[in-house]
């Protein structure tokens, strides 16, 4: 079988182990990095997200295909970066300030860097200036906010505001189980995404 | 008092409180502070809420407790804190309920994952479970209600760590479920059935679910819960899910929409019904006039009719 499909389905059994080694055999091959990154992991990470996405597969998996996706990009990215290949761009995603659930948001950054992103992840509980100084600093395209707390769902419309004033052409996306379109609408945010796999369509849409 | 399970054994429907959270925030808990800090700094807030639900006639009155295991409360730096912040729970609302109500201990998921999806131990999770129940216990609840699951593993080590502390201290055990194409699962992917053996073979006493879903979801899952289950069963339904007026966050469940609902929730064969997010004491309010004109009637529960 082709070395790159079955590192896509090692990915998607959660099979770290097997995606290391196989990556670095790839590798050993010649095969080009960007076709290992695209066809193996990002094909495989692209999979578990539609599978999540229909709920016919759960967290722990997608967990332990994340866990797999990192043990052979972890190989590739000194690679990409040596052949000047950039992914599709920068964004910086966290959990707003007073909100320590970061489930959701960890699982967009899984999604995201599948997705072939380039993912700074503040963390949880960031604020709202935090945001803004990080993806100028960064030069990032878009800003990915999470909240669970519906009392913590300020700190988006806050971070929305800041940009605004600042007539930034930083994209915002924004998610969580208390948050909805008619929310994001209201606060001028470019996107809602309604779960992390939602996230990737959205991003890819808006940037 | 007669105990919890031997009134549900006669066939008595229970009636839990409602939200802890918006109680909280409406008595000056700022976002981002721990809910769980107002036991030491306002701990007379804690009275009033107990009294509350006390007076809009609930059964039983939970702690506020539910982040206050040593792991969650380490997210706040306030881990060594751990068995002060239980005690001061428990003995403010024993205070206010006397043996007016049940007091409940509430324990909540300890935030982390387990190995091999996450990075934590089952070790450590026990014993963080182990010191938060230990002290509630101390503190002298009449039972303990481990709520808000999505991992069935984590639930089990909960109950694991209640029973060797007290193996007679009755545990409810409470999980939350996202509605699927394919039915109710948990985010970890347990369906219903498999929560009902895990948590019976765990050693629940009281199972069922609580937050995430809306009343009338909660009926579906309650009746599901019905089917695989020989142990009783608590709802404790949000108030719809939350939504923004005018930049105030709103549940869009109101407390005569619970009056409506509830009933359901009795055919259904629910021994215990309270509240989650966004439900207030009007919302017990609402359950307690259902359950008592259930009772009047001169029904038996247990769903035998």
């Amino acid at each position: 079988m082709d070395i790159l499909i079955q590192i896509s389905e090692y990915l998607q059994q959660g099979d770290d182990e097997e995606v290391f080694k196989l990556t670095k055999k790839a590798i050993k091959l010649n095969l080009n990095p960007k076709d290992i990154l695209d066809n193996s992991l990002i094909a495989g990470m692209n999979i578990i997200g539609e599978q999540f996405k229909k709920h016919e597969i759960f967290l722990p998996d997608v967990l332990m295909a994340a866990k797999a996706m990192y043990a052979g990009l972890d190989q590739l990215k000194p690679l990409l970066a040596s052949k000047g290949i950039s992914g599709l761009g920068k964004v910086v995603i966290g959990t707003v300030q007073g909100d320590l659930h970061d489930i959701g948001k960890n699982l967009v950054g899984i999604m995201l860097k599948g997705a072939g992103f380039d993912v700074i992840d503040l963390g949880k509980d960031v604020p709202a200036e935090k945001f803004v100084e990080t993806a100028k600093r960064e030069n990032a395209k878009l800003i990915g906010m999470s909240a669970l707390l519906t009392t913590t769902m300020q700190t988006m419309k806050q971070v929305i505001e800041i940009l605004k004033e600042e007539n930034s052409e930083i994209k915002t996306i924004i998610g969580g189980a208390p948050v909805s379109k008619e929310f994001a609408n209201e606060i001028g945010a470019d996107a809602y995404a309604y779960d992390a796999a939602n996230t990737v369509e959205c991003v890819k849409k808006i940037m | 008092m007669k105990s919890i399970l031997e009134r549900i054994k006669n066939g008595e429907i229970l009636v839990a409180d409602g939200a802890m959270g918006t109680m909280l925030f409406a008595r000056g808990l700022k976002p981002g502070e721990p809910p769980e800090s107002v036991n030491l700094k306002n701990p007379e807030i804690l009275e009033e809420i107990a009294q509350a639900y006390l007076d809009a006639r609930a059964d039983i009155i939970q702690t506020n407790t539910f982040g206050a295991s040593p792991l969650k409360l380490s997210d706040y730096g306030l881990e060594d804190k751990a068995e002060e912040i239980n005690r001061i729970a428990v003995e403010r609302v024993r205070k206010v309920v006397g043996e007016k109500a049940y007091v409940s201990g509430s324990c909540g998921p300890s935030g982390k994952l387990l190995n091999p999806f996450g990075d934590t131990e089952p070790g450590e999770i026990y014993k963080s479970f182990e010191r938060q129940i230990k002290s509630l216990i101390e503190a002298g609840i009449d039972i303990i209600c481990i709520e808000t699951m999505t991992d069935l593993n984590e639930a089990t080590l909960a109950i694991k760590a209640a029973k060797s502390i007290s193996p007679e201290m009755p545990i409810m055990t409470t999980m939350t479920f996202d509605e699927t194409p394919r039915g109710f699962y948990t985010i970890m992917g347990v369906s219903i059935n498999d929560a009902v053996t895990g948590l019976q073979k765990a050693g629940a006493d009281i199972i069922g679910s609580n937050c995430g879903n809306g009343i009338e979801n909660m009926i579906i899952i309650a009746r599901e819960f019905k089917k695989f289950s020989r142990l009783p069963i608590i709802i404790q339904s949000n108030a719809g899910l939350p939504g923004l007026k005018n930049g105030e966050i709103f549940y869009s469940e109101t407390p005569e929409f619970f009056r409506e609902k509830a009933k359901d929730l009795i055919n259904a064969g629910v021994s215990i019904i309270g509240g989650c997010c966004g439900t207030t004491p009007e919302h017990i309010q609402s359950i307690r006039k259902v359950v008592d004109n259930y009772k009047e009637n001169g029904c038996k529960g247990n769903g035998l009719f």
